[in-house]
């Protein structure tokens, strides 16, 4: 089948894709976007996790058709080229990226979060969180890094 | 959302938090991982694995596999072009399965196709003619007699037995107990992958995430027939490690696919897959006999550990040691009687986890520490005080620990922080069980519990361990570069920066850039055993005190020096009586776990963990904070939660829905005390890091919920049903 959809912001035609495909598969493997990362396929760590029309969603978890005409917003697309957001930039400064494979993941799930609450207290980034895991960093600077996006996107109105 | 201007430059010399480099290609999703590798008519690997724990295998049907359109390849064990198996110490394990399988998962035969899915869908047709048998399931019957014979040399893979002081020693008071201990995975996120790309002179370039690139390469290289020089590896973006990447899983597999189709293949594990695909941290059976005077001081421990090594032999000859050596606890013990024995099995292969064997005994020395001071009603902390290992004295290997020992240290420490207020939460998420609503307190407890452990640095028994660094400085428009070549593995833990770190430390350059690893360059070890800072770092150190005494040759164009850097040399066990001087340094970190516990249901919350490390010397403040409350999360996860669950030599887990790991609701807040006792046989007075968060944190934390519960708990992971006794 032809999927058509938006990823962010540019409209992409994807000629033949096998329909049991998940969006991750397509994004990874079809449109070169590598940071929906694949650590379960199963929707528990919330590596994969991208906007689709501006809904927190596990990629692995959608079937690429499901996304025909709508709008993906995966990592990539959260700075233009050779920027970072201020979301990006507390996890690199935090230093709540080690290995990182978890990092987008949690990236997108904190920018859901601030979006939603922009200063949330702990209680709450903890369970928006909730669904995704780390493996390196026992989460303690994953929780600095959305304390500190915070409070620059708060300084910043 | 843009920052552009404020960036904090990653720059700067060793003690400092400098910020990764790869910080922001990770941030962006545009590191390159194994898994998000790719090449022009690239294929797609997959690998039919074993249903049965153990069975012969009568022929293998591809037939049906190789018609099917879209499959390029079909290999089994006689497409193997050398050697047909492979193991780090023992060469044991079939590249694909021959006549038998020994474990459930064991690859029996590899594909190549256009598609990940018509590679899984060919793996489903090939037929595989097996004759299931009884799996030998239980590591003490595997060397009783009358018991199968998985392999030719029989089913005792080692025995260590450690003898110091006097054998019949008896004392006042003696204590008793078992424990156990279960299978952990390593569970790094980022799944087993490669890409494979056949060359024209016939060799290979093999892109991998892996732990020890020249270990891999010496094993592929074999069993593929190839010449070293032919093998070239490159470490690809590891997406966590914790030595589960030390042994090789698809490496050849993938390999043979590429020289077989002559085009690239790529093959990444499902998480299901990856379960099966790697070692997990060996499960242990420990008997425990302590002897102590009135007040508490030992005067004798005697100890059985046995182990599961699964399947195959893996490390686990090396696991084995380290479980004897540490079995005793970091405590002044005048006599020692320690047997470990570990053997196979058809459970999971069992090797490389954070605290390689340290693990498991803290779990056991620890939890007979406690009995210790219950019976006598000593503090926790101070019978351990009374007994603290300290330097000068002798480890039950007969070795003298001549480097620090700061066990009494840590432990003060630990005593002199706050405890946290005991108040009853307001937010019912802050209670046992959180937002599953299950208490408001009634039927819950506080508990607080310590524990202290060690364990050594770097490879131990005689083994030749060493690293190599090459320093390159040339110039630019921009100024002087350094450029740092080795094959040592960033698996996340922040190596490359503490290499620049030094290397600007060194030079005074500010400049640095560290290449990608690989083979093109001498062995840097592995990415293990806490080593690589003190090795390779000690490596690139050497190299660039070379270079600094040339640096007036800078000027006519670039100079280079290459350096191996050896850690002193050490010995073998005595095979009889375990005496010898087999390591080069021990570290220490003590824990303090406080838990509230509802004792009826047997649900266990975290409320802080409090920890005190030794580090010698902090080389990256930042970098060092994340591995301690990295290596505590794998810690409470072993107490609380994590086990591949196995039944009849069958994983009934293997999933992230199934197989508990800690999240951000599980993880307490860490409170930390470093503390930075030089040591004297390492660059900069440093000590090794990654592993010791994860050893005394579990045993501490069951203190912790024995306190709260009042029952004895002398297995990990607690399972509800030991809380609450029912």
């Amino acid at each position: 089948m032809k999927l058509i959809l938006t990823v962010n912001g540019e409209i992409h035609e994807v000629e033949s894709i096998w329909e049991g495909e998940s969006l991750m598969h397509v994004l990874r493997e079809r449109l070169a976007l590598p940071g929906a990362k694949n650590a379960c396929e199963q929707g528990e760590c919330g590596s994969c996790s991208v906007m689709l029309d501006e809904v927190l969603v596990c990629s692995c978890l959608v079937l690429a058709r499901q996304a025909q005409e709508r709008s993906v917003v995966t990592v990539e697309g959260l700075a233009p080229p050779d920027d970072v957001g201020v979301v990006q930039q507390a996890f690199i400064e935090t230093g709540a990226v080690q290995c990182g494979f978890c990092t987008p993941g949690f990236i997108m799930a904190t920018e859901d979060l601030l979006r939603r609450s922009p200063a949330p207290d702990d209680a709450e980034i903890r369970e928006a969180l909730a669904g995704n895991l780390c493996r390196c960093t026992g989460y303690e600077k994953i929780l600095d890094a959305v304390r500190l996006a915070s409070a620059r996107l708060g300084a910043m109105g | 959302m843009s920052t552009s201007g404020t960036r904090v430059l990653p720059l700067g010399r060793i003690g400092e938090s400098v910020l990764r480099a790869d910080g922001r290609p990770k941030v962006r999703g545009e590191f390159a991982y194994a898994s998000d590798l790719g090449a022009d008519r690239m294929l797609w690997g997959a690998t039919l694995r074993s249903p049965h724990p153990s069975a012969r295998i009568r022929g293998i049907d591809i037939t049906r596999a190789l018609t099917l359109s879209g499959v390029h390849a079909v290999l089994t064990h006689a497409d193997v072009p050398g050697r047909t198996t492979y193991g780090m110490e023992i060469s044991d394990q079939p590249v694909l399965a021959i006549d038998r399988v020994r474990y459930e998962g064991e690859p029996v035969a590899i594909v190549a196709a256009d598609h990940p899915e018509t590679a899984r869908r060919a793996i489903e047709r090939i037929v595989v003619d097996y004759l299931p048998e009884d799996p030998l399931t239980d590591p003490e019957r595997a060397i009783m007699p009358g018991a199968p014979r998985l392999h030719p040399g029989g089913n005792l893979l080692r025995r260590v037995t450690i003898r110091h002081g006097d054998p019949g020693a008896t004392a006042e008071v003696v204590v008793r107990g078992e424990y156990a201990v279960g299978m952990q995975d390593q569970a790094f996120l980022g799944p087993e992958a490669a890409l494979a790309v056949p060359a024209e002179d016939g060799g290979i370039d093999l892109h991998v995430a892996t732990q020890w690139l020249h270990v891999d390469q010496g094993q592929v290289a074999a069993c593929l027939g190839l010449p070293p020089s032919l093998t070239r590896l490159h470490l690809s973006g590891v997406g966590g490690a914790f030595g589960g990447r030390e042994d090789l899983s698809m490496q050849v597999h993938v390999a043979m696919l590429a020289l077989h189709t002559g085009r690239p293949v790529k093959m990444v594990y499902s998480r299901e897959e990856s379960f099966f695909g790697h070692v997990h941290r060996h499960p242990a059976r420990m008997e425990y006999e302590h002897g102590a005077d009135r007040d508490g001081r030992l005067v004798y421990v005697r100890a059985r550990v046995v182990l599961d090594g699964g399947a195959y032999a893996s490390s686990s000859t090396a696991v084995v040691a380290n479980a004897a050596t540490f079995a005793c606890g970091p405590y002044d013990v005048p006599n020692a009687e320690v047997e470990a024995i570990v053997t196979y099995t058809n459970n999971p292969p069992c090797g490389a986890m954070r605290g390689f064997g340290a693990v498991q005994v803290a779990f056991g020395h620890e939890s007979q520490m406690d009995r210790l001071a219950a019976e006598l009603a000593l503090d926790p902390i101070e019978i351990r005080l009374r007994n603290a290992l300290a330097t000068g004295m002798r480890l039950p290997t007969g070795q003298l620990v001549d480097g620090p020992a700061p066990v009494r240290e840590l432990l003060e420490g630990l005593r002199d922080m706050p405890l946290p207020p005991d108040v009853v939460p307001v937010d019912p998420r802050e209670f046992p069980g959180g937002v599953s609503n299950s208490t408001h307190g009634e039927g819950t407890r506080r508990g607080v519990g310590v524990a202290v452990g060690f364990k050594n640095i770097a490879f131990a028994e005689g083994f030749d361990d060493y690293s190599t660094a090459r320093v390159r400085i040339s110039r630019d428009d921009g100024g002087p570069l350094v450029e740092i070549h080795t094959a040592a593995a960033e698996v996340g833990q922040g190596l490359e920066t503490v290499l620049a770190q030094i290397a600007r430390t060194e030079l005074s350059l500010e400049r640095v850039r560290v290449l990608p690893a690989d083979t093109q360059v001498g062995s840097a070890g592995s990415t293990s055993a806490s080593r690589q800072t003190w090795m390779t770092g000690g490596a690139v150190q050497l190299a660039c005190a070379r270079l600094r005494e040339r640096l007036h040759e800078a000027i006519d164009g670039p100079i280079e020096e290459t350096a191996v850097y050896r850690h002193r040399p050490t010995q073998a066990l005595d095979p009889d009586t375990g005496q010898g001087d087999s390591l080069v340094a021990l570290a220490f970190a003590a824990h303090r776990a406080v838990c509230d516990v509802d004792v009826e249901l047997g649900i266990v919350r975290a409320v802080e963990i409090a920890t005190t490390q030794d580090v010698g010397r902090v080389m990256n403040p930042l970098a060092l904070e994340g591995q301690i409350h990295g290596g505590i999360a794998q810690g409470l996860g072993l107490a609380l939660m994590e086990e591949i669950q196995m039944e009849e030599g069958r994983v009934r887990n293997a999933s992230f829905t199934d197989y508990l790991m800690p999240t951000v609701l599980d993880m307490p807040q860490v409170r930390m005390r470093i503390s930075e006792t030089p040591h004297p046989h390492a660059p900069y007075g440093l000590n090794g890091v990654g592993e010791m968060p994860t050893i005394a944190s579990t045993p501490a934390i069951v203190a912790a919920v024995r306190d709260a519960s009042g029952r004895p708990l002398t297995r990990v992971p607690l399972r509800p049903s030991d809380i609450a006794g029912v």
